[in-house]
């Protein structure tokens, strides 16, 4: 009967699954984390000047309606305001979903599925939004007819 | 059986102190054994301790008196070799330095392996990731130019720098006690930044750059989410966090 083969200890196995498969040689992660950290002490002020302006200056929350945002949006410094709003909260989120499925989900697999629904979302949502925000017409003419507000001009 | 004495040291009768307190404890013990199933089980016994007994004691006495085939490693038994890192309770401790009296006596005492590392028998586990982790961020001292004829000098305040990261045992509390390490298993894990830090801050070395960018990895620093789970599972009580958070910033002044 042969001897089984006993491995001598510390000879360097490391258990399969534990190894690292690639190192990366970019700074993507540093990147990441330092757009964290920058984006979100710009989004705190973005963000409570942005509920202070629409929920307590002015009328408080009875001022909100369709005519408010329009009035909003027909001053650049706003619309500069909530693209940055945007864009940041966007990036910031879809990266903090991005690291949260890195850190739960342990295929690679589910990893890639998981992260192609975020940033498909991230997409759709950011560039639909930049658009709303340029493309806002708050008395669109249609046929002829003004719709919704009646602070509209008559045609 | 002759019955062991309560303490190695032997005191005097005048010496004041007395008798030792006594108490029952239950000890529930993850067991696995491979060879036998392939699922683990828990394992209880009633123990009477004294109050100067440790958790280690306690699988001693399991050990020696009831059941000889629970495993677990233990060298020095004093805190210092690192062998015996287990869970207690649901945390990271030394079974060597965890009294029985300072956690609650009236539950059974839960005794599990540290988590994250493939479990070989009962509460051992396989290391070698551990240091494989360990060994990339070559922790010895690397220096540049000719050897010097005395030795390399250093200030108070050049070795204050990474004090708090020497204290290291490597019993990996640390490592095992991080959630984002129990994911994959990928990252470098607390233990393997603390003993880059040792010498990316030491100013006799000179190749703190490569470790800092071995440690710019996807899988390096920036996986770090403080927790601070491992500063709370460090046995000798290195500031963790704090560690990779300086290690994080010595890579973000040496890039930006």
């Amino acid at each position: 009967m042969a001897t089984p083969i006993i491995e001598t200890p510390r000879s360097g196995r490391v258990a399969p699954g534990y190894s690292r498969s690639s190192t990366s040689r970019s700074n993507f992660e540093m990147i990441a984390w330092l757009f964290m950290r920058i984006s979100g002490a710009i989004l705190v002020v973005l963000i409570f000047v942005h509920l202070y302006v629409n929920l307590v200056a002015g009328d408080g929350i009875s001022g909100i309606d369709f005519g408010f945002v329009a009035g909003k949006w027909a001053s650049p410094f706003w619309q500069i305001w909530d693209l940055t709003m945007l864009w940041l909260a966007m990036l910031h989120g879809t990266n903090g979903i991005r690291v949260i499925i890195n850190d739960y989900a342990d295929k690679n697999s589910t990893r890639m599925w998981l992260k192609g629904v975020l940033y498909t979302a991230t997409v759709v949502i950011v560039v639909l939004g930049t658009l709303v925000i340029f493309t806002f017409d708050p008395c669109p003419v249609i046929n002829g007819v003004a719709h919704v507000a009646d602070y509209c001009p008559t045609p | 059986m002759e019955k062991e004495p309560a303490s190695k040291v032997e005191l005097s009768k005048d010496v004041a102190g007395g008798e030792i307190p006594t108490f029952d404890v239950t000890l529930k013990v993850r067991r696995y054994n491979p060879e036998v199933s392939d699922e683990a089980h828990w394992d209880e016994w009633q123990l009477t301790m004294y109050g100067t007994d440790r958790v280690l004691d306690a699988l001693h006495k399991v050990k020696w008196e009831h059941d000889g085939s629970v495993s677990f490693r233990r060298s020095c038994a004093h805190g210092v070799c690192g062998s015996d890192a287990m869970r207690i309770n649901g945390r990271n401790r030394l079974a060597c330095k965890t009294l029985l009296k300072d956690l609650d006596t009236s539950k059974p005492i839960l005794v599990e392996p540290i988590k994250g590392l493939p479990v070989e028998k009962d509460l051992i586990v396989d290391m070698e990731p551990f240091f494989q982790s360990y060994r990339e961020i070559m922790p010895f001292l690397i220096s540049k130019g000719h050897e010097p004829a005395k030795e390399r000098l250093q200030s108070a305040e050049e070795r204050d720098r990474y004090d708090d990261t020497t204290k290291c045992i490597l019993c990996a509390a640390c490592t095992s006690s991080c959630p984002v390490f129990w994911t994959d298993g990928q990252y470098f894990g607390p233990a393997a930044i603390v003993n880059a830090h040792r010498f990316i801050f030491d100013s006799r070395d000179d190749a703190g750059d490569m470790r800092l960018e071995i440690l710019n990895d996807k899988e390096g620093v920036w996986r770090c989410r403080t927790t601070f789970n491992c500063s709370e599972a460090c046995p000798r009580g290195i500031q963790v966090t704090k560690a990779i958070s300086e290690v994080k910033q010595a890579i973000l002044t040496r890039k930006v």
